[in-house]
């Protein structure tokens, strides 16, 4: 039915005949020339075009003489392929059968190379140069100029991460047209004329764009490096792999570049359904964490408090020993980082091994009613039916709840600023206030104080096939969750829900929630429960009730929890960094399986190193429950042992084994369960949700009174794209290029307090304070704060303030 | 084809403070707009169709068919839009009538955004002539104080807003999508067609770019007819214009005639050629026409006429050239003009025209070897016909007409300096002293 669905969907297309090199192709109407002639295997020599750019026609390099444009005549003049529209009977000769064409691309490489420099050999272009590869392939070889090559001081920095070398420049403009058109952050333009043209950027604003690196990618020539990659390597030392990114769950494919078994940089790989040809600079460049003196790489266990390096047998002996003391009272925090097959590995595990269902991925705040929304809209759905990057193009309305689609799923922002400019897409966010991203989505904001969320979504007026998008922070608005999904039951909507990290959706289908077995099986189910036992070849699985993360913590900080299992994650991350390190603390015993130390491995028992991302295949699920392959990048690692095999040797020593110990056995199995169908029908196996029906009056937020230069207010958070999370740890130059770490305010709160913008204002709530500049946001929702949740320095998670909650305001601040 | 001046345009040119309102309607101005908005917009239109008037920019479109590819279904305003940024080489018509007579501009705009539909048309004047943009301003206040502009004009229920708009400084914004951009606020650079300015120009809405003197030609048209107007000028040129004429002759400045009119004519009526000397080479129309020697004195300078020998009429500005010129030096500041000109967004006009002056001041300096003038027209050819607009294929037509026509004196460059051959100080209508050796 949905191979049908599509069908219908794709619109007819009038196909036009055009000859190029005496060969016949039809295509679609509006193509062009240099398209066209792609169709049939023709490389056209170009610098200026970009399939994903809009045409300029400025090299000049692409010249193809048309003797017939198609009514009879042809053009005087050779004509520049990338913005020639075929038009039908055309006749197109390029460089293979037109001496016009090929005198015109010899002449224009020879013009371009007259003033660039002849440093391939210290150029990080130089190999994979499209400047030097048609110079070969077209140029005429020698260069007939002999007068002084033009120079400029080099490099500029145009920010803290690229570099310009205006020598280099073919002034292509491809750079300044992906940063206006595709990103919206039109912050280097083409500047001075003739011969001085140059990229230039204003002198207060550095090119800080979360997706500057696409820039760098996409440059012809070795005009834009990054402070990164800069002389690290010659692209011909590199070994190149296609692999999924780690950081958000967008699910990008990256083309990641390793030489002497260390990753040296990674680049967007090509994915027309997913990333395209993009990526942010976060899974650019945000992949040297673990490479310091951090790393684990022996096993480590605790003897007189302190933790020592043991052998693999040892180490073993004492989880096990430890684990088996526990007695089934024990529980596994799994976070965010894992492959499904990892998280597959952990849920089997929990239940197998430990004999609990408490288990739970959500390193971070977690709502109510939060694991009710993902058994019945996310666990089990596959790609088929499913919202995807190419139907939000043509959703023809994307509405956005409790998501931040530039600073939380960069490429879903991407996508969408593509609908609208070429699609006519409307995006409204439900929002505290317009942030850059919904200016550069053309957003309509419905300014919301957080918990109003749900009066001010069933206020929209959504249509079939307009998509909602709801991010993890919904989960912390009582009913939220709830209400998106009967809004797009009601209107026909299309629903999808947008974690954060990449192995957040994996880890609902692998299980790893204390409600959920694999599959999408309730673990309530006795049903459901018999068939994953009968396929795990056990007895029976556990019929009583996990704890989630929150839960465990506590009972561990009790006494309660004898024993946890954790995978990684940094206390930082949930509601309360306090009570997760309490939990840790007090938990009678804790094996953690880290790659690199954390305050987890400082409250562990026993610790067992694992391998980075790059150093085991797997696979992880995106948003749009797309598998994406994770491929082995570094085939030599200091730590080879996964998750997955630890997990199997302690199974295997606890006398319960595991089953599987390699990824490809535990995805063959998870395949093999398959997903959920309940005999009795599905709605009645999940927990009736309180859907409220009564109507919520919408009440213009007033602002709050200010008593002695402090105002209570609501507190609004999301994690900015480049913040303090530990992966994205030693790379100073990406760090650079954060935003800054800001509390937003309405006008006439800013008044009330008697606040100017840049005053310091101090944000206090749970256990702590933040001081932190003020900035005055124009159209911010009354009653409402907003701060970064994790910028380094001022982590909310050691506040214990989550999103929703009540924060004081405050004058000063400052120490 | 009558061989005297036809005073139109410049007609009042010689009036007390031509340039005042008060001066301009006592020689009948203003009276072909009363005229023009009684009739229809679609009959005005057909009026200049039927004249037969082309731009007098240079690319000689015709004016009347320009107006009606505006279409009329598209919601958005129409804008008209004057070029005012007369900046080629030897090119002095435009500022010479809006200094002399802005309001004719006026009366013409007033006419032809009627036409069009228009209500807020605008003059986007070169920034480099300050009179010229004071003297405009001043007369589009007159017009509005006089009741020509604003709302209701005359009673009609027509309304019009003038924009005078000064460029910086940029020969690229002449061209009309860059003078589109640059008035729009960006960097004068020209744009991708289609979408054509008439489809989509100003603030993406259709608009008529056209000529300082295809506008001011316009209410002449109005108040005579167009068979008055269609009876001067040769058979597919019509019309009378201003040929401007600069360089060694005795009488330079503007001379108004019939369009066909031939060089030697022009320079019976200029005085000719300074006494002792003869015409050596000269340009139809501004130093991106291809040039001309003595032996074109005698083709009529309409748009045909300059095609058919390899040239183009262009904006009819005659630089005439006697026998001391180095026709390698003049080329030479010509490309000099044209690689500062050059807005640099392609790269056969950016990296060209600066490749092309520095073998040009070898040429100079006697520094250029043998092969060199090939070299020279290849490269020519590698630029011309391959850049994104036109400015590359004027600055190329002058090196390879000069060529064609004194391919001997660039091959004398391989070995003597111009400034031996043709000492420079001959060729100053001043006292210089004579240059010895190369400067740039």
């Amino acid at each position: 039915m949905s191979v049908q669905t599509k069908a219908d969907q794709v619109a007819p297309v009038d196909l036009i005949t055009v000859t190029i090199d005496g060969v016949e192709v039809q295509v679609p109407k509006g193509t062009l020339a240099i398209r066209a002639a792609e169709m049939i295997g023709i490389a056209i020599p170009r610098f200026c075009d970009h399939p994903l750019l809009d045409p300029v026609g400025a090299c000049r390099q692409c010249m193809v003489e048309v003797p017939d444009a198609g009514n009879g005549r042809g053009f005087p003049k050779p004509q520049a392929s990338c913005t020639l529209e075929c038009a039908p009977g055309m006749q197109i000769k390029t460089q293979h059968t037109s001496d016009v064409a090929r005198k015109a691309q010899k002449g224009m490489l020879e013009f371009l190379l007259i003033n660039h420099p002849l440093d391939c050999p210290i150029c990080d272009k130089g190999g994979e140069c499209p400047l030097q590869n048609q110079a070969m392939a077209n140029g005429q070889g020698e260069s007939r100029y002999e007068g002084v090559k033009r120079t400029f001081p080099k490099p500029v920095a145009i920010s803290a991460q690229i570099l310009l070398d205006r020598e280099r420049c073919v002034l292509c403009a491809r750079c300044t047209r992906f940063s206006e058109q595709i990103s919206g952050d039109p912050f280097i333009a083409l500047v001075e004329r003739g011969a001085l043209q140059q990229v230039g950027r204003y002198a207060d604003d550095p090119y800080n764009s979360y997706f500057s690196g696409n820039v760098v990618q996409i440059c012809p020539v070795g005009a834009l490096t990054s402070a990164a990659y800069r002389f690290q390597s010659r692209p011909f030392d590199l070994v190149s792999t296609t692999t999924t990114c780690e950081h958000c769950a967008g699910g990008c494919q990256l083309r990641t570049d390793q030489r002497h078994f260390q990753v040296k940089r990674r680049l967007a790989g090509e994915a027309p359904e997913v990333n395209e040809e993009w990526n942010c600079d976060k899974g650019r460049f945000a992949f040297v964490s673990a490479r310091g003196e951090d790393r684990i790489t022996r096993p480590l266990i605790r003897e007189d408090g302190a933790l020592r390096v043991a052998s693999w047998p040892e180490a073993v002996d004492a989880a096990v020993a430890g684990l088996a003391a526990a007695g089934g009272s024990a529980g596994v925090l799994t976070g965010g980082r894992l492959t499904l097959e990892d998280a597959y590995g952990y849920s089997k595990f929990a239940r197998v091994v430990l004999g609990t269902n408490s288990i739970d991925f959500r390193s971070r705040p977690a709502g109510a009613d939060e694991e009710a929304f993902l058994a019945a809209n996310v666990a089990g759905k596959s790609l088929a039916g499913a919202v995807t990057y190419t139907d939000l193009e043509t959703a023809g309305h994307v509405v956005l709840v409790g998501f931040e689609p530039e600073d939380e799923s960069p490429l879903i922002f991407l996508r969408l600023r593509k609908g609208v400019r070429k699609k006519g897409l409307k995006v409204t966010t439900i929002a505290p206030f317009a942030s850059d991203g919904s200016a550069k989505l053309n957003a309509t904001v419905v300014a919301t104080v957080p918990g109003a969320e749900v009066a001010a979504l069933r206020g929209l007026g959504l249509a079939a096939g307009n998509v909602l998008l709801v991010g993890e922070r919904a989960a912390l608005v009582p009913g939220l969750l709830a209400a998106a999904a009967e809004v797009a039951e009601t209107t026909g909507a299309r629903l999808a829900w947008v974690p954060r990290r990449a192995g957040d959706r994996g880890a609902v289908e692998a299980g790893c929630l204390p409600g959920l077995l694999p599959g999408g099986r309730p673990a309530t189910d006795t049903a459901a429960r018999v068939d994953v036992a009968a396929a795990w070849e056990v007895d029976s699985l556990p019929a009583e009730d996990g704890m989630d993360a929150t839960g465990m913590l506590a009972a561990a900080a009790a006494g309660e929890l004898k024993a946890l299992v954790v995978a990684g994650l940094e206390p930082v991350d949930f509601a309360d960094a306090a009570a997760v390190r309490a939990g840790l603390e007090n938990a009678g015993f804790v094996v953690a399986l880290e790659s690199r130390l954390s305050e987890v491995t400082e409250r562990a028992d026993v610790v067992f190193p694992v391998a980075l991302i790059e150093e085991h295949p797997g696979t992880f699920l995106n948003w749009e429950h797309r598998p994406g392959r994770v491929n082995t990048v570094i085939p030599q690692s200091a730590a080879p042992m996964t998750d997955l095999r630890v997990l199997a040797a302690l199974a295997d020593a606890l006398g319960r084994p595991l089953g599987v110990r390699t990824p490809k056995q535990a995805l063959a199995e998870l395949t093999e369960l398959g997903t959920w169908t309940d005999p009795a029908g599905v709605a009645d196996a999940r927990p009736a949700e309180p859907v409220r029906k009564s109507r919520t009056r919408t009440v213009a937020p007033k602002v709050p009174k200010v008593t002695d230069g402090e105002a209570i207010v609501k507190l609004a958070t999301w994690r900015q794209l480049i913040d303090g999370g530990r992966g994205q740890d030693g790379e100073g130059a990406l760090a650079d290029t954060a935003r800054p770490s800001l509390a937003r305010v309405s006008p006439a709160l800013a008044q009330a307090l008697g606040v100017a913008e840049g005053d310091a204002v101090a944000v206090s709530g749970g256990s702590g304070w933040y001081s932190l500049p003020v900035a005055i946001t124009p159209g911010m929702v009354e009653g409402a704060v907003w701060v970064p949740t994790n910028s380094p320095g001022t982590p909310l998670g050691e506040l214990g303030v989550v999103f929703g909650d009540e924060v004081t305001l405050s004058v000063g601040g400052e120490e | 084809m009558t061989d005297t001046l036809t005073p139109v345009l410049s007609a009042n040119w010689g009036t007390e403070k031509s340039w005042t309102l008060e001066a301009y309607a006592a020689t009948g101005g203003y009276q072909a707009v009363g005229t023009a908005l009684k009739m229809t917009p679609a009959e005005v239109t057909d009026l200049v169709k039927e004249s037969g008037l082309r731009g007098r920019g240079g690319a000689g479109f015709p004016t009347g068919m320009k107006w009606s590819f505006v279409p009329k279904d598209n919601p958005n305003p129409k804008y008209l839009v004057v070029n005012a940024d007369e900046s080629e080489p030897g090119t002095c018509k435009d500022m010479p009538l809006l200094l002399a007579s802005p309001h004719t501009l006026v009366e013409g705009m007033i006419i032809a955004s009627y036409a069009i539909d228009c209500h807020t048309a605008f003059v986007y004047i070169r920034g480099e002539v300050l009179h010229v943009i004071r003297r405009m301003q001043q007369a589009v206040q007159e017009a509005y104080d006089a009741g020509y502009l604003g709302t209701n004009i005359l009673g009609s229920g027509y309304d019009l807003d003038i924009v005078v708009h000064a460029g910086a400084g940029a020969y690229i914004c002449g061209e009309e999508t860059a003078l589109l951009d640059s008035l729009e606020g960006r960097r004068g650079q020209p744009r991708l067609r289609p979408p054509f300015p008439a489809v989509a120009g100003l603030y993406a809405s259709p608009t008529v770019i056209n000529n300082v003197e295809s506008i001011s030609s316009v209410p002449a048209i109005v108040k005579n007819g167009s068979a008055w107007f269609g009876s001067m000028g040769s058979e597919k040129s019509k019309g009378m214009t201003i040929y401007s004429l600069s360089g060694h002759v005795n009488r330079p400045g503007q001379f108004e005639a019939p369009l066909g009119i031939t060089l030697r004519q022009l320079l019976q009526l200029s005085g000719g050629v300074r006494a002792g000397h003869e015409l050596k080479f000269w340009t139809p129309g501004g130093s991106s026409t291809p040039i001309l020697t003595a032996e074109h004195l005698d083709v009529p300078l309409d748009y045909e006429g300059m095609g058919g020998v390899g040239s183009m009429l262009g904006t009819k500005a005659l630089q005439v050239f006697d026998e001391t010129t180095s026709v390698v030096r003049t080329t030479l500041r010509w490309v000099e003009f044209y690689k500062h000109e050059s807005c640099g967004k392609c790269t056969p006009c950016r990296e060209g025209n600066w490749w092309l002056v520095q073998l040009l001041k070898k040429f100079e300096a006697g520094q250029a070897v043998e092969g060199d003038v090939d070299k020279l027209l290849d490269i020519c050819d590698d630029i011309g016909g391959k850049s994104f607009c036109a400015l590359a294929d004027g600055a190329v037509a002058c090196v390879t007409s000069a060529v064609r026509h004194f391919r001997s004196e660039f091959e004398a460059g391989y070995s003597t300096p111009a400034w031996e051959l043709f000492p420079y100080g001959r060729s100053a209508l001043f006292e210089v002293p004579e240059k010895t050796e190369v400067h740039a």
